[in-house]
């Protein structure tokens, strides 16, 4: 229900609102008409709650305003804050209807010194990494074309796993992979992390290195930032790939990584062929492989009728075996589907009685024969002599 | 044997019988090959399902299970 100023003028008996639906209204309006945003004040009064939420107000020199962050929120936010501490809190404007007062809705809070600390810390270790040459193009390895085994490390508990492996299925699902958990936010992150790139060197038959994870709020993706994370990563002797977040996230690792990818789904797309691509390459290298037979084969059999026009009869056994393993061999030819001949336009000329025809002999003028082509036959007569 | 050994050995084989200079016997051999090679290769691009493992290190030792893919 709207607040409408028409209120005061109808009969207060018939149409006088309840406080509820008053301050239920107006919370409507108050929840739709701002949008979420970061407000910079200092924390005053807070009031943890044995439950775990945090009543506190925000000030500046003139003005405050209360808030109320949920235990959800808070839990991330680690220790509260002591009063007169400076923060960014990411706030949604909110109405508490049983006291009718204004408040705040708190998602996210960071002390304004910490964020600096933050900033500060991430610009020394860039200039570390970049010092030894970590973020140098010319260390970038190539990607496999075929990885069989991927080492996958990243949260049993997260996102990016399910989504690395959807991808992998659909795609290239003759793949194994090896999947090491690591807490990839909070405390013992980094420290997990780096053990779980450590492990991955140990492993045998490995033909890449995926580490990341899913999206999520810019301090929990701080892991990847962190020196002995990126240095554990440039340490890993298979081809790696990094994928942190969401696709306007860019961490450390991956500019460390041989390769970036903007999220796990990315990665696994990068890391694995397409299967119908490869079965395509396989169909092209029958049909080479087959040709490449073909050719070998015909100037043999060619050789070897030479040869047997001149030799002794007891030579001929030989050719003869010889013959008989490359028919062998050109039924095999005729049985890898690229072979048919007859399908790339080719025509076999079969006499009356059957036989091939293969001689200017076989033609004698005006003698009916029958062309076999891909698809049937047709019937064919020799031109008449002149 | 996996399929990029069996692609990459393809590969080297296709080459040297698309060369002229191989002997007859050593062509029908790379060719016996490579019919193998195929079949393997398109074997395993037929019949895999997804394998997901996870790692685990105990007491210094590594240790691989299944999991649910």
């Amino acid at each position: 229900m709207a607040v409408s100023p028409q209120l005061s003028l109808i009969s207060p008996t018939d149409e006088a609102m309840s406080v509820s639906q008053f301050n239920a209204a107006v919370k409507r309006m108050v929840q739709g008409q701002i949008p979420a945003l970061w407000l910079r004040g200092e924390v005053v009064g807070l009031k943890p709650h044995p439950k775990g939420h945090w009543y506190f107000s925000l000030r500046d020199g003139e003005a405050q305003v209360r808030c109320a962050m949920w235990r959800t929120y808070t839990q991330r936010a680690g220790k509260p804050p002591k009063d007169g501490t400076e923060v960014f809190v990411l706030a949604r404007a909110d109405f508490y209807e049983a006291k009718g007062e204004f408040q705040l809705s708190i998602t996210r809070m960071l002390p304004t010194a910490g964020v600096g600390a933050a900033q500060r810390e991430l610009e020394r270790v860039r200039e570390a990494l970049q010092r030894d040459g970590l973020f140098d193009p010319a260390r970038k390895r190539r990607l496999p074309e075929l990885a069989c085994t991927i080492a996958v490390v990243t949260s049993l508990a997260g996102a990016a796993l399910h989504d690395i492996t959807t991808v992998v299925k659909k795609r290239w699902p003759c793949c194994r992979l090896l999947v090491i958990d690591a807490r990839v936010q909070g405390e013992g992150a980094v420290e997990a992390l780096v053990a779980a790139l450590r492990l991955v060197n140990r492993l045998t038959g490995v033909d890449l290195c995926i580490v990341g994870r899913g999206g999520g709020a810019r301090e929990d993706l701080a892991a990847f930032n962190a020196e002995a994370v990126c240095r554990a990563l440039a340490a890993v002797r298979v081809p790696t790939i990094s994928a942190v977040g969401h696709e306007t996230d860019i961490s450390l690792t991956d500019l460390v990584a041989d390769y970036r990818a903007p999220t796990p789904s990315a990665a696994a797309e990068a890391a694995v062929a397409d299967r119908l691509e490869v079965r395509r390459q396989l169909d092209d290298l029958a049909a080479r492989l087959a040709g490449g037979l073909g050719g070998r084969t015909r100037l043999a059999a060619e050789r070897l009728g030479r040869t047997a026009d001149r030799l002794h009869a007891a030579v001929e056994d030989t050719v003869r075996r010889e013959r008989t393993r490359l028919e062998r061999l050109a039924a095999q030819l005729d049985a890898l589907s690229p072979l048919r001949i007859l399908d790339r336009g080719y025509a076999v000329p079969v006499g009356p009685e059957g036989h091939v025809l293969k001689r200017r002999d076989d033609f004698p003028p005006g003698a009916p024969f029958t062309l076999r082509v891909a698809d049937g036959t047709v019937p064919a007569r020799v031109e008449p002599a002149p | 044997m996996t399929i990029a050994d069996d692609l990459a050995r393809l590969e080297e084989i296709v080459r040297k019988l698309e060369a002229d200079d191989v002997e007859l016997d050593a062509a029908l051999k790379l060719f016996e090959e490579g019919v193998a090679r195929l079949r393997s290769a398109r074997d395993q691009l037929g019949s895999a399902e997804l394998k997901v493992q996870q790692v685990l290190e105990q007491a210094g030792d590594l240790r691989v299970t299944d999991l649910d893919g």
